[in-house]
Parts: C-alpha cells; sequence; structure tokens
C-alpha cells in the first residue's frame, strides 16, 4: 500500500515533489566531491609510500608508528612495529570515524549518498526507515569518542607543524611553503574539530544551570561562535588535508621542489 | 503596477482532488495568501484555506508553495517572477481535510505526551529565581508559533507514516530541550526523548531548521543537544561510571 506523501489520507498529488529549482545540485555536488575524496585518500592511504619529504610529513601518516616508517618520519618510535600494512591505516581510523559520525557529514552523505531524503520535501525512495536506532547507526552515538582520539591526532598535527619549522637538517630557522600549506592545514582542522557539536556538549552544553558555571559557560559561548560555521570548516579542513598530503607526496616523488622562505 | 498571476491550487479532499490552474490579479507588495483570498473572493468562493494574523505569529497559514514548507503569509509575490506559475498545495505530512486544509491533530496528541514543565519549590520568600543566562537559553525555542512546518517538512513522518506512533517530531524535541536545559525543571528528559518522542529517528538533515519561519536552530541548538544528552545517560561509559562512582546522577548538580 502506498504510503508517506502517497498516503490514503494525504492530499493526492503524483509528483514526489513539487519544487520547480534545482535541488538535485547540492547533493549532487556532495556525493562527486566526496566520493573524489574517498577515492583519492584510499589511493594514498593504501600506498604506503611518499608521504615523507624532510622535514614535512603527509597529516595521512602522522604519527607513523611503524617499523615500515620511512627513516626520519617517526618523530614518536615504533610502538607497532609489527604491523606490515600501510602506517596510515592505523592512524586514519580516528579522523575517519571522526568525520563519518559527525553531524555536518551525516546530515550531508545521508542526503547525497543515502537520499534520505535527497532534498527537503523530495520523498526519499525508501519503503522502510529506522534512522539511527538500529545497528550499524546507532554507532553514530560515539562521536565524541572519535572527538577525542581526533583531538590527539590534532595536537601530533600541530607538532608536525613546529617540526616544520626546522630544515631537512633539523636546524630551526626554516620555512618553506610546506609548512605554510602544514600550518593552515592544522588551523583549518582545530577550527572543524573545536567546532564540533560533541565538544560543544562536553564545554558546557551538557549543564543545566550556566550561572552556576561562569567559565564553562563562557568556554561554551565561545564553542557555539565556532560551531555556527561547523559545515564550513568540515569542508575547508578537507580540501586542505588533502592538498597538504598531495603537495608532501609532490616533494617526496621529486615532481617539485619546496619554495623556501627562510 | 498589478498584473495576472498564474497560480495552480490544489483543490480536493481524502476522497481525491487536483491541481486547479487560475489566473488573478494581484499588486506588488502582496503576499501569496492575498493572491488566494482574491481567488476565493473573485472565482472559486468555496476554496477552504485556513489563515488568521496575517502576519507570521499565528502559524495558521502554513502550505506547500511550490513544494516547499511555508506561510503562506509570509511569502512575497516579489520573490517569483510575474511570468512564473506559483504552486499551492496543503501540507503534504498530513492528513487532508479540504482544498488547502489539513488535520494537524498529531501535533496536539504530541503535545500532550510530554510532560509538562515541573519546577522545584520556591524560595522562603516564595519566589523562584534564575539568573539572566539561563533565561536568554530558552528564549530562542520560546519563538516557536507552532505553524508545524518543521513537522510537515521532517522525512520521518512525511515518508513513512509508520513512524508517526514513534515519533513526536522537531517542534517537540525544541519542547524537550527547552526543558532540560532549564535549571528549575525537575524531570529528566532524556529517557523520555528517547523512548516515547524516539529522537533516535532523527538522522539530522536539517530540513526542519531550513523551514522555521523564525530562523530557530532546531538541529543545532536543541535536537543535536538532545541527542548528546541521551548520550550522556546511555552511551558514554564515563559519565555512568562517574554517576556510579559518587551514588548519585550528576543532574542536581549540573
Amino acid at each position: 500500500m502506498a504510503t508517506g506523501v502517497f498516503g490514503p489520507e494525504r492530499a493526492s498529488v503524483e509528483a514526489r515533489t513539487l519544487r520547480p529549482d534545482r535541488w538535485w545540485l547540492p547533493p549532487l555536488t556532495t556525493f562527486v566531491v566526496f566520493a573524489a575524496f574517498i577515492v583519492y585518500s584510499t589511493w594514498r592511504a593504501f600506498s604506503g609510500d611518499d608521504y615523507y619529504a624532510a622535514p614535512y610529513i603527509s597529516p595521512f601518516y602522522s604519527p607513523c608508528l611503524t617499523d615500515n616508517c620511512v627513516e626520519g618520519s617517526n618523530d614518536f618510535g615504533s610502538p607497532i612495529g609489527w604491523w606490515g600494512l600501510s602506517p596510515a591505516l592505523i592512524i586514519l581510523i580516528f579522523p575517519l570515524g571522526f568525520r563519518l559520525s559527525c553531524y555536518y557529514y551525516r546530515k550531508a552523505y545521508y542526503r547525497a549518498f543515502w537520499l534520505s531524503p535527497p532534498a527537503c520535501s523530495v520523498a526519499e525512495p525508501h519503503s522502510k526507515y529506522t534512522g539511527e536506532t538500529r545497528f550499524p547507526l546507532i554507532f553514530q552515538n560515539i562521536h565524541r569518542w572519535f572527538l577525542y582520539a581526533a583531538a590527539v591526532v590534532a595536537l601530533i598535527l600541530t607538532y608536525d607543524v613546529v617540526l616544520a619549522f626546522r630544515d631537512e637538517n633539523e636546524d630551526w630557522g626554516h620555512m618553506g611553503l610546506g609548512t605554510v600549506i602544514l600550518l593552515a592545514n592544522v588551523v583549518l582542522i582545530w577550527l572543524y574539530t573545536l567546532s564540533c557539536h560533541s565538544c560543544r556538549h562536553v564545554i558546557g552544553g551538557r549543564l543545566r544551570n550556566f550561572s552556576r558555571h561562569p567559565v564553562r559557560y563562557k568556554a561554551w559561548t565561545l564553542v557555539s561562535r565556532l560551531n555556527r560555521n561547523h559545515p564550513q570548516w568540515a569542508w575547508l579542513s578537507l580540501f586542505s588535508v588533502a592538498l597538504a598530503d598531495f603537495y608532501v607526496y609532490l616533494l617526496a616523488t621529486g615532481a617539485f621542489d619546496d619554495p623556501r622562505f627562510f | 503596477m498589478g498584473y495576472p498571476l498564474s497560480m495552480r491550487l490544489w483543490r480536493g479532499d481524502r476522497d481525491g482532488g487536483a491541481l486547479q490552474d487560475f489566473t488573478v490579479e494581484v499588486e506588488e507588495g502582496e503576499v501569496v495568501l492575498d493572491a488566494i483570498h482574491r481567488v476565493q473572493a473573485t472565482q472559486a468562493g468555496d476554496l477552504a484555506v485556513r489563515w488568521n494574523c496575517k502576519a507570521g505569529k499565528c502559524g495558521s497559514c502554513s502550505a506547500e508553495i511550490n513544494g516547499r514548507s511555508r506561510l503562506m503569509c509570509m511569502t512575497r509575490l516579489s520573490d517569483f517572477g510575474h511570468e512564473d506559475v506559483i504552486t499551492v498545495t496543503p501540507l503534504r505530512a498530513f492528513p487532508v481535510v479540504r482544498d488547502l486544509v489539513t488535520d494537524v491533530s498529531y501535533n496536539y496528541v504530541k503535545a500532550r505526551e510530554l510532560p509538562a514543565f515541573a519546577p522545584t519549590p520556591p524560595d522562603a520568600d516564595g519566589k523562584r529565581r534564575m539568573m539572566q543566562q539561563d533565561v536568554e537559553r530558552g528564549q530562542e525555542f520560546r519563538k516557536c508559533i507552532e505553524c508545524f512546518l518543521c513537522q510537515n517538512t521532517c522525512h520521518v513522518i512525511r515518508d513513512h507514516e509508520e513512524n508517526k506512533p514513534a515519533f513526536a517530531g522537531p517542534r517537540f524535541f525544541l519542547r524537550y530541550a527547552e526543558l532540560d536545559m532549564h535549571p528549575l525543571d525537575t524531570h529528566d528528559r532524556r529517557e523520555l526523548a528517547q523512548s516515547a518522542a524516539g529522537i533516535g529517528l532523527c538522522n539530522i538533515t536539517k530540513c526542519c531548521t531550513e523551514v522555521c519561519p523564525e530562523n530557530i536552530k532546531i538541529t543545532d541548538n536543541a535536537i543535536i543537544p538532545m541527542k548528546e544528552r541521551v548520550v550522556d545517560r546511555k552511551y558514554d561509559p564515563l559519565v555512568w561510571l562517574g554517576t556510579k562512582i559518587r551514588r548519585r546522577d550528576d543532574r542536581t548538580e549540573l
């Protein structure tokens, strides 16, 4: 039996939507860009090569924690030395999980990939819907755990930027185009991480009584200000992390020489 | 300067209906509701349409204009070109009564399921006190005019009638959030938000926020905070451990 907008009690309109605008353009754009990123990051994560060009390390591979890391890239030793696959696979799971369970990305991919719904007031094609109440989508509730892990990764990427102010001989006082790219990337990643809805909740949103917690209230207002632009930080940091990785790839393969400012 | 406006209005009832074409003379500065009133006055005297304040504050004239959930009294004709055809249908998430009027009683059923504000006992002088920053937090939620456009556009019930018994909808998540954030309310609404109101069914695709005529950030400021509060209670082992060690639910301290 027909259900939803085609149900027997609803106003009978044959069209799935009467919207004349190009409602399909935003989900299509999201689909194309996300799919391109998935293809690119999968290739780079599994390649296990060309991710280090002193003093720069690709954000996909930091921290490099295995025995098969390129010499000079494992600033934190090799605590997972036995790992035989690409070292990126160990690390990427945290930022990947953070983005997959992010409230903004959920909106974007539910619309673009699962068409649930494709756009507002456009009937979705699925006959059943259980939302995030069952396996596997009930695991979206662990977003805040990925937030904590992603914050640790962001700290390490910040450390990488500090090290990018050394030259290939580990002497301080260096700055190249790579330093600028890694710095811009880490700023955007911090903006994305700190503007997260779970971060907003943990910082102060969970309070019932702001007046009893003035410091947390102040922190909450600051995070709330960042949170308004969370989708923007999500997109920009997605581009910046891919760009930073690609730049290191170009340097590591010798396709490009890092312009040095000082 | 007036001009002839082409409109398609849905006419019918539960037994059937269709879009009917009308051409009506309209003036600059008018809104969709004005055009519909003129159709009613000049061409279709029995056209059913619900309206009241004509000022975007009563929430009565909700409809779908060119497929989007909007208030007819707040949709300016100047948003459209003179050659555009404006299509108006009743809300498509609710049972139709006749023409542009729907039965929105689902929303009142859901309102009754939500426990009312239950404040703490007053202070010794008989008054209850709240600080300004706590008052301000709930102001945004109280702007709601109950037009039910958010309910209408929410695909959880719009596209899945079977979810209606289990799902309260964005308007009521707004109310759950307002009360759960209220420092004087004594209920713990996290359990209800998940079990009775079905907040887990929401996949935060933000259509409710897009259509709100009061520009309330329903998803960011009400639904996601309520989802996070449910996580506090049910899916966060650290919070759970804290309540066990201290042998009390920390809600009273918050």
